[in-house]
């Protein structure tokens, strides 16, 4: 393989082709694309739009909206807030969509490989 | 106005500066007896460099906030705010966004491919030789610009302390930083530095926390109050709107883009971050640490916010640009104001440890990618037993402590905050690219990282070299020369699409193919975790 340092044994010979094409992996590819990548576009265009408004729309954003508080102010605490929810929202759906159905990908990769006593077994999956 | 801004008589400092030392040293002992007690253990490489993988994630990810809430997040935010008012709350926002990138697309990933070093996971699929150099090349570069920033801290802070201007007496101070680092990395490895930042998070933490409290309730708990006393000490009603620094040109409202887009995307690009997903036991583990690790470095930048005006309205933007070390002494000079000599001494104690802890963070993260990447991998091409391996890292870090002495020196006087957006943008540009593309591009290629590796790094670098950092400015690093052609002083609008080009045309313009069976190793892998590298026991 040429990449020994990446190649620790428990993995060494699984045919991560043939594991890859599985409909248990691309399921979970998909889940896990179909979450991470709309929300980083959208945390990301909710971020630069604030950056624009804060740039070229200085008028608005020093629009004062309850005492010395103003537009500007709002949405930057506004930015935590989404930071904060965004990541709860991660951990809650990792939790339940992902790591399951990676742990049996996971299971079913090692056990193929070991028997019962952590030995590996050579090549079975070849 | 004016008697409020006497109220900080900053000569008054140099008569405390005994206190202030006792406090600092007193924190110096107690965390070296920690990292000797911690490094009984450093028997592996990777104890050395990734504690053994045995830290849990909340303990990782209140280590990830103590190397993340650096000198330019303390001192160079609170300073921003305090001068420039809301623009310097970019800073906050932008260092905080950025976490999302790397929760949502790298971290988990990268703790399930790699070993020890980002390029462990850059060059897993692809050719190990030319994307393993040029990984290394770049964190080296990245951990560079970092130290400077964290140089220039420590020069403005104990200048503060000890009343210090002259060029000649900062240069001291900065040598001797340099030296207690080199200490610590050498004596305790990951292990002992994960320790110190573990510490040294909670202490900075309530500190600002205390300081944050103080400030808010001399207003009676409302911040609307905070920022008109803010308004009347500056004078300016500006300070609560944006563009105060960057509205004023064109020019300087793009450099505002840059730093923005810098800043949210150079977090998750970070090597010395980024090694420190290896420290977890697993993937999920990896993950706690970084939400472990937002919640608290959301919290320290709201306190920012509070401190930042508390400074401009008790202390006041004239007093702080004036006082030696300049615009990185408002949080100290607030410290001064709120509890007299004894918080100073707490506080610039706990900056100062702040700034010895993300110095050896930054410093082991550059000696292990020395050692790992080029040493073990390439010129020795994998022959090199672990305990080579070690000693070259510890000699590695010898030269790179040598380095940032030097390098701090010469970037005395900047802001930190802005120094380090600069280490983001080059981060951005050299790294980012590559890890997203590896990770989620399946026909990605050797040369288009290459490209883009270099592309970006070297795009970057050109670019500072001819912005108004360098030259041509009052803050400038060589004020007598002005070769200033790239009128941005942060490059990253420019470098980070282009290292995005180019690692596409690199990709479609080669004409090799990457391993199938690789790729598939690290789709699978990087997902669900297979043989990934498990704790250490002892």
């Amino acid at each position: 393989m040429g990449n020994d340092a990446h190649t620790p044994d428990a993995a060494a010979s699984v045919d991560f082709e043939q594991v890859q094409s599985t409909e248990q992996f691309q399921e979970l590819r998909k889940r896990h694309r179909s979450f991470v990548f709309p929300m980083a576009i959208a945390f990301l265009l909710w971020y630069f739009a604030y950056v624009l408004l804060a740039d070229y729309a200085v008028g608005f954003m020093s629009t004062k909206v309850w005492g010395n508080i103003n537009v500007g102010l709002i949405l930057g605490l506004l930015q935590f807030v989404s930071t904060f929810a965004i990541t709860s929202w991660y951990v809650s759906y990792s939790n339940r969509r992902l790591d399951p159905i990676a742990a049996e990908i996971r299971d079913e990769i090692e056990g193929h490989e070991f028997d019962k006593d952590g030995n590996r077994v050579g090549g079975v999956n070849k | 106005m004016i008697g409020i801004a006497t109220a900080v008589d900053v000569a008054a400092l140099k008569d405390t500066t005994l206190l202030n030392m006792g406090v600092f040293g007193l924190f110096v002992a107690v965390t070296m007896v920690i990292v000797f007690r911690a490094s009984r253990n450093n028997k592996t490489a990777a104890d050395y460099y990734a504690a053994g993988r045995s830290f849990t994630g909340s303990q990782n990810g209140t280590a990830i906030a103590g190397d993340y809430l650096s000198a330019a997040s303390f001192l160079g935010i609170t300073g921003a705010i305090a001068i420039n008012g809301y623009d310097g709350f970019m800073y906050s926002i932008g260092f905080l966004v950025a976490w999302l990138v790397a929760l949502l697309l790298v971290a988990e990933l990268l703790r399930n491919t790699g070993k020890f070093t980002m390029a462990d996971v850059l060059s897993f699929r692809l050719r190990q030789r030319p994307v393993r150099i040029a990984a290394a090349i770049s964190t080296l570069v990245v951990c560079f610009f970092y130290l400077l920033a964290q140089m220039a801290g420590a020069g403005s802070l104990v200048s503060l302390l000890l009343g210090i201007s002259d060029w000649g007496g900062q240069a001291l101070v900065i040598i001797v930083v340099g030296g207690l680092m080199i200490m610590y990395v050498l004596i305790g490895g990951m292990k002992g530095t994960t320790w110190v930042q573990i510490i040294k998070a909670v202490l900075l933490i309530a500190g600002a926390a205390v300081m944050t409290l103080w400030v808010l309730a001399i207003y009676g708990f409302n911040l609307s109050s905070l920022l008109g006393a803010a308004v009347e000490t500056a004078n300016n009603p500006a300070v609560l709107n944006p563009g105060l620094q960057y509205g004023k040109t064109e020019t300087s409202k793009l450099d505002f883009m840059s730093l923005g887009l810098a800043l949210v995307l150079g977090t998750a690009a970070l090597p010395h971050v980024l090694m420190r997903f290896y420290t977890v036991p697993t993937a999920k583990e990896a993950r706690k640490s970084v939400v472990w690790a937002i919640w608290l470095i959301g919290l320290f930048y709201l306190f920012t916010l509070v401190l930042g005006y508390g400074a401009a309205a008790l202390v006041g933007p004239e007093t702080i640009r004036t006082a030696p070390g300049g615009v990185n002494a408002a949080a100290p000079l607030l410290a001064f104001y709120l509890g007299g000599p004894l918080l100073l001494g707490f506080i610039s104690a706990v900056a100062f440890a702040t700034i010895l802890a993300v110095v050896a963070g930054l410093t082991i993260t550059a000696a292990a990618s020395f050692a790992h990447d080029i040493y073990a991998s390439v010129i020795s091409k994998g022959k090199a037993d672990a305990d080579t391996e070690v000693k070259v890292a510890r000699r590695t870090v010898v030269v790179i402590g040598i380095l940032a002495i030097l390098g701090g020196i010469l970037a005395n006087g900047q802001n930190v905050a802005f120094l380090v957006a600069l280490a983001f943008a080059v981060a951005a540009s050299a790294n980012l690219p590559t890890i997203v593309y590896s990770l989620f591009w399946r026909k990605f290629t050797t040369q288009g990282a290459v490209w883009s590796m270099y592309g970006g790094l070297g795009a970057a670098i050109v670019l500072i070299i001819f912005s108004p950092v360098v030259s041509g400015g009052a803050t400038s690093m060589i004020k007598d020369a002005n070769f200033a052609i790239f009128p941005l002083s942060n490059p990253g609008i420019v470098s980070i699409p282009l290292a995005f080009f180019l690692g596409w045309l690199g990709t479609v313009l080669d004409k090799r193919r990457e391993d199938t069976a690789k790729q598939a190793e690290m789709e699978v892998r990087s997902l669900t975790g297979v043989g990934a590298e498990k704790a250490v026991n002892h």
